[in-house]
């Protein structure tokens, strides 16, 4: 009884340290080897599991390839009433040629399409055919420089006329053996006549020398940069002062330019496809400009966004709430068929005597050790309409011959096939809650008086709840994401949501739409689970002991 | 407040212990309140557990089935409980046959040895269960159920889970439950096998005195000798399938009626010999080694037979004073004396047995034998029993 009892300090360990911090470093020993131990599973799981499932999310949400591939446009759309009946103005479809100039050299034109071809039909081919014939667009101007000066065709004089002389130099003789390319550098005195000309080459210059690595000297500017230096020597600009490399050509461009002839985007743009004259289109393009949208789950629900915000797509082409609530029901089918089938088996295997029940387990288990695809297949063979069962009755005489019973491909075959798959999965558990039920119990029961059904239902049946709730769980939650089994046996009424996911994860590239699908699903089953919670108690679960 | 008034219509306990007296008489009786007739009971077909089971028990009785495990004593009990059917014979309550009346007709009692407390109710539903089978009001069932719990001292444990309570108390909400019903038979199995020494036995003297207030009649199963003598109005001791001998605890550890019975009730030395002549109620016995010792011949008939005496312990007198002038004596050395507190315990080897023991008061008289000292010991001729060997 020393100072560490007496005094009012923090209690001291025998050295002295707090006895806190004592305790702690002791402990961290402990909890650093445990962490260890399980690190690999961890690492595993984290990386197979939680990090696709977190990217899966965050997909459903996502949307940044409209903003990404059409930057300007979607700002220059901002000013646009949707609900208006006028095109977007002039500005816009000048921002979208800057943009789709760009998206097509990256070839990004033709995702952005497909992406909103999901929201609005059609929008794919447009963005496909603009993208062939933008350059259209900027050879009206470049045609006119070009007739007007050979110079202008040639990269070359583009790249002396803008540049630096010392990067000039060392970009000329740049091969891509030589490693980096010397980033390119504009000329002061340009630059200040020709601000526009030189933003629009500069972006030019970017992409060659960053994304497609080619030189840039010897490249040929884009459309963009001869309407940029059409717009810079109409605005007057003071080219007299310039000296250098092409100055005279470019002075004899600057009294030609307020002649040329130009051309509006707009027109331009319809004349390409006439898509770019429809609002919807249009529309599309400004809903899902954000760059994290609601649309995915939207659609997920049936609904899309409309001019006034969310609405219900039209009825033909509802899908997802119908599927939805039908993967639901035939799960709870499932798991009551399973529950049904299942209680009076594992009652068998908790009550017979060991050799019987043994025997017996090893029938409850003997589908866990068959592949899934020939239990599946077995079914197929047993329910169709020249299959065995249907054989049978025929030759019972029960079924009339024309009249055999369909029993596949639809929802029965689904339910009938997959109550015989997830059937151990509500055996096992129910059978490791009853294996712990005293026989003595219904003895008790009954020498106080109950019948056989009274001792059952009020004393050996709420003690076998927590083996029924671990089993339903397990079962419906299995259920409610199934897919091989109800994909080969469900025909089209048959099938679970989980078959449109997979149809939009392999086969219509939706990832979005997928995920989304997943992710309700998962809420689905989270709220089921927190309502079991409530209802039950999630401790009431037993799968075993 | 007087509890078997309140519990029903009894036979006040008193009256029914007059009433015994008279069919201990004859073993069978036509007011038996129990019967076995002629029970037997195989599980296989070739092996019989309980083989020809017959067994009488006045109303109000507390009888123990006493043996030790896999002798038929609990097969006995689930017959009558209706758990397990007779294969042969008649088992009769209050004089009707019940072989064909299922468990929950019977209206019996029952205490399991795990108590069987319904894990998922509480201590007031597990009692109410059995009313509730029975259809009764639930003002009525409230009444009784607050009344049996009075009555084990649990009154303010009704809302627990049995879970929450401890073996002792789990023990008394088994037994309350057997008793809220009012059944007047209650079979309990081995109920106190699981606590500690002193619970144990506060609780025998609990459930007697619970059992004697009702006027109840219980068939208590135990393999605790202890237990079965201190409870009990009358011990069956079962070995083999068969009752040994069924007789108050008094008569069983004073008067066992063979070796078994002397053997499995309490303390006992034993040496063999073949009885040299009975003369009336004392025979003399011949042991192996040639010496001749006096006896009570109880089940020997003539001489020549091979025996089995049996003596208590406490019986055996070293001081020779104590003892008639003609008693045979044998000689005798000590091996080790134990001091146990109240009573010395002193093994000595006599006749070629080296497992003999003497047990003598601690009394500030007493003599306490040192190992290796040289005796003659000897017994009164009524305490040395020539059983069958």
């Amino acid at each position: 009884m020393s100072d560490a009892s007496t005094s009012n300090g923090p209690v001291l360990a025998a050295d002295g340290t707090p006895l806190k911090r004592s305790l702690a470093r002791s402990l961290r020993m402990q909890k650093t080897r445990a962490l260890l131990l399980i690190a690999p599973l961890l690492v595993f799981v984290l990386i197979t599991f939680i990090a696709p499932i977190a990217d899966m999310l965050f997909r459903s949400v996502e949307n940044q390839i409209v903003s990404d591939t059409l930057p300007e446009t979607t700002i220059a759309l901002r000013g646009w009433d949707p609900k208006g009946e006028d095109l977007p103005d002039e500005a816009v479809f000048e921002a979208l040629f800057n943009d789709m100039q760009l998206a097509t050299e990256r070839k990004r034109h033709t995702s952005l399409g497909t992406r909103l071809n999901y929201e609005q039909v059609g929008i794919s081919s447009l963005f496909r055919q603009s993208g062939r014939k933008i350059k259209d667009i900027g050879e009206v101007w470049q045609d006119q420089f070009e007739d007007l000066d050979a110079f202008w065709k040639k990269g070359e004089n583009w790249a002396e006329l803008l540049g630096t002389e010392s990067w000039v130099a060392s970009a000329k003789d740049w091969k891509k053996a030589d490693g980096a390319q010397p980033r390119f550098q504009a000329r002061a005195d340009v630059a200040a006549a020709l601000p526009q000309t030189l933003a629009a080459y500069q972006d030019f210059a970017d992409f060659t020398q960053l994304e497609d690595n080619k030189a840039l000297y010897k490249e040929d500017p884009w459309g963009k940069v001869y309407v940029a230096l059409h717009a810079d020597l109409n605005a007057s600009a003071d080219v007299s002062a310039l000296t250098g490399p092409g100055a005279d050509v470019l002075k004899a461009a600057a009294i030609a330019a307020p002649g040329f002839e130009t051309v509006s985007y707009r027109d331009a743009f319809i004349d390409i496809h006439d898509g770019w004259a429809k609002l919807d289109n249009w529309r599309a393009i400004q809903t899902y400009a954000a760059s994290y949208t609601p649309g995915y789950f939207l659609n997920a629900v049936d609904m899309q966004i409309g001019p006034d915000g969310a609405e219900a797509r039209p009825e033909n082409q509802q899908i997802y709430i119908r599927l939805f609530g039908r993967t639901l029901y035939m799960s709870l089918v499932i798991t009551f068929a399973c529950i049904a089938l299942g209680y009076p088996v594992a009652w068998l295997l908790a009550n017979l005597p060991m050799r019987t029940a043994n025997l017996l387990m090893i029938l409850v288990l003997l589908p866990f050790w068959t592949s899934l695809l020939v239990r599946t297949s077995a079914w197929k063979v047993m329910l169709q309409q020249q299959g065995v069962i249907n054989d049978v009755l025929v030759w019972l005489g029960m079924v009339a011959e024309d009249g055999r019973l369909v029993m596949i491909n639809n929802q029965t075959g689904t339910i009938i096939a997959m109550t015989h798959i997830l059937l151990p999965f509500m055996i096992l558990p129910m059978y490791s809650v009853m294996q712990t039920i005293p026989p003595t119990y219904l003895r008790a029961a009954k020498s106080l008086g109950a019948t056989n059904w009274t001792a059952f239902w009020r004393v050996y049946f709420p003690q076998t709840i927590p083996g029924i709730g671990a089993g339903s769980i397990l079962v419906f939650i299995l259920a409610i994401g199934y897919y091989i089994t109800p994909a080969i046996v469900g025909g089209t009424t048959g099938v679970f949501i989980s078959d449109r996911i997979a149809y939009h994860i392999s086969s219509s590239l939706n990832w979005g739409l997928g995920a989304a699908l997943g992710a309700i699903l998962l809420v689905v089953v989270l709220i089921l689970y927190w309502a079991y919670d409530r209802i039950v108690g999630i401790d009431n679960v037993k799968l075993g002991g | 407040m007087n509890i078997s008034s309140t519990l029903g219509p009894k036979l006040s306990a008193q009256a029914t212990r007059q009433k015994r007296g008279a069919i201990l008489a004859d073993g069978s009786s036509q007011d038996a309140f129990v019967e076995f007739e002629r029970v037997q009971k195989s599980y296989d077909g070739e092996n019989l557990v309980v083989k020809d089971l017959n067994l009488a028990m006045p109303r109000g009785e507390f009888l123990t089935m006493l043996g030790p495990s896999g002798s038929g004593k609990t097969t006995c009990l689930m017959m009558l409980a209706g758990f397990e059917t007779a294969t042969h014979g008649d088992i009769r309550l209050g004089g009707e046959s019940i072989n064909n009346i299922p468990p929950h007709k019977r209206g019996i009692g029952m205490v399991f040895q795990n108590y069987a407390l319904f894990p998922h109710m509480t201590v007031a539903e597990n009692l109410s269960f059995p009313l509730e089978v029975r259809k009764m009001a639930k003002s009525e069932r409230e009444k009784k159920v607050k009344r049996a719990l009075d009555m084990v001292q649990m009154g303010a444990f009704g809302g627990r889970r049995p879970a929450q309570l401890s073996g002792g108390q789990q023990q008394r909400i088994a037994l309350a439950r057997a008793l809220v019903f009012e059944a007047e038979l209650v079979l309990i199995d081995e109920p106190l096998g699981a606590l500690d020494k002193q619970l144990r036995e506060h609780m025998q003297f609990e459930i007697k005195r619970i059992a004697d207030n009702l006027g109840i009649t219980v068939v208590y199963v135990t393999h605790d000798q202890t237990e079965a003598l201190t409870m009990s109005d009358r011990v069956a001791v079962f070995d083999d399938g068969r009752i040994q001998q069924l007789a108050p605890p008094d008569l069983l550890y004073e008067a066992p009626e063979n070796s078994f019975v002397a053997q499995f009730i309490g303390e006992n030395n034993t040496l063999e010999g073949v009885i040299e002549q009975i003369k009336g109620d004392t025979c003399l016995v011949k042991l192996d080694n040639g010496d001749l010792i006096d006896a009570k011949p109880v089940n020997v008939t003539k001489a020549g037979e091979r025996t089995r005496v049996s003596i208590r312990p406490e019986r055996v007198e070293f001081n020779k004073d104590r003892l008639s002038p003609d008693a045979h004596l044998l000689k005798a050395t000590v091996k080790e004396f134990i001091y146990m507190g109240d009573i010395f315990r002193t093994r000595i080897s006599v006749a070629g047995n080296d497992d003999f023991i003497i047990k003598t008061r601690n009394a500030p008289d007493q003599v306490r034998l040192e190992p290796g000292a040289e005796i003659e010991i000897g017994w009164l001729a009524q305490d040395c029993r020539a059983l069958d060997a």
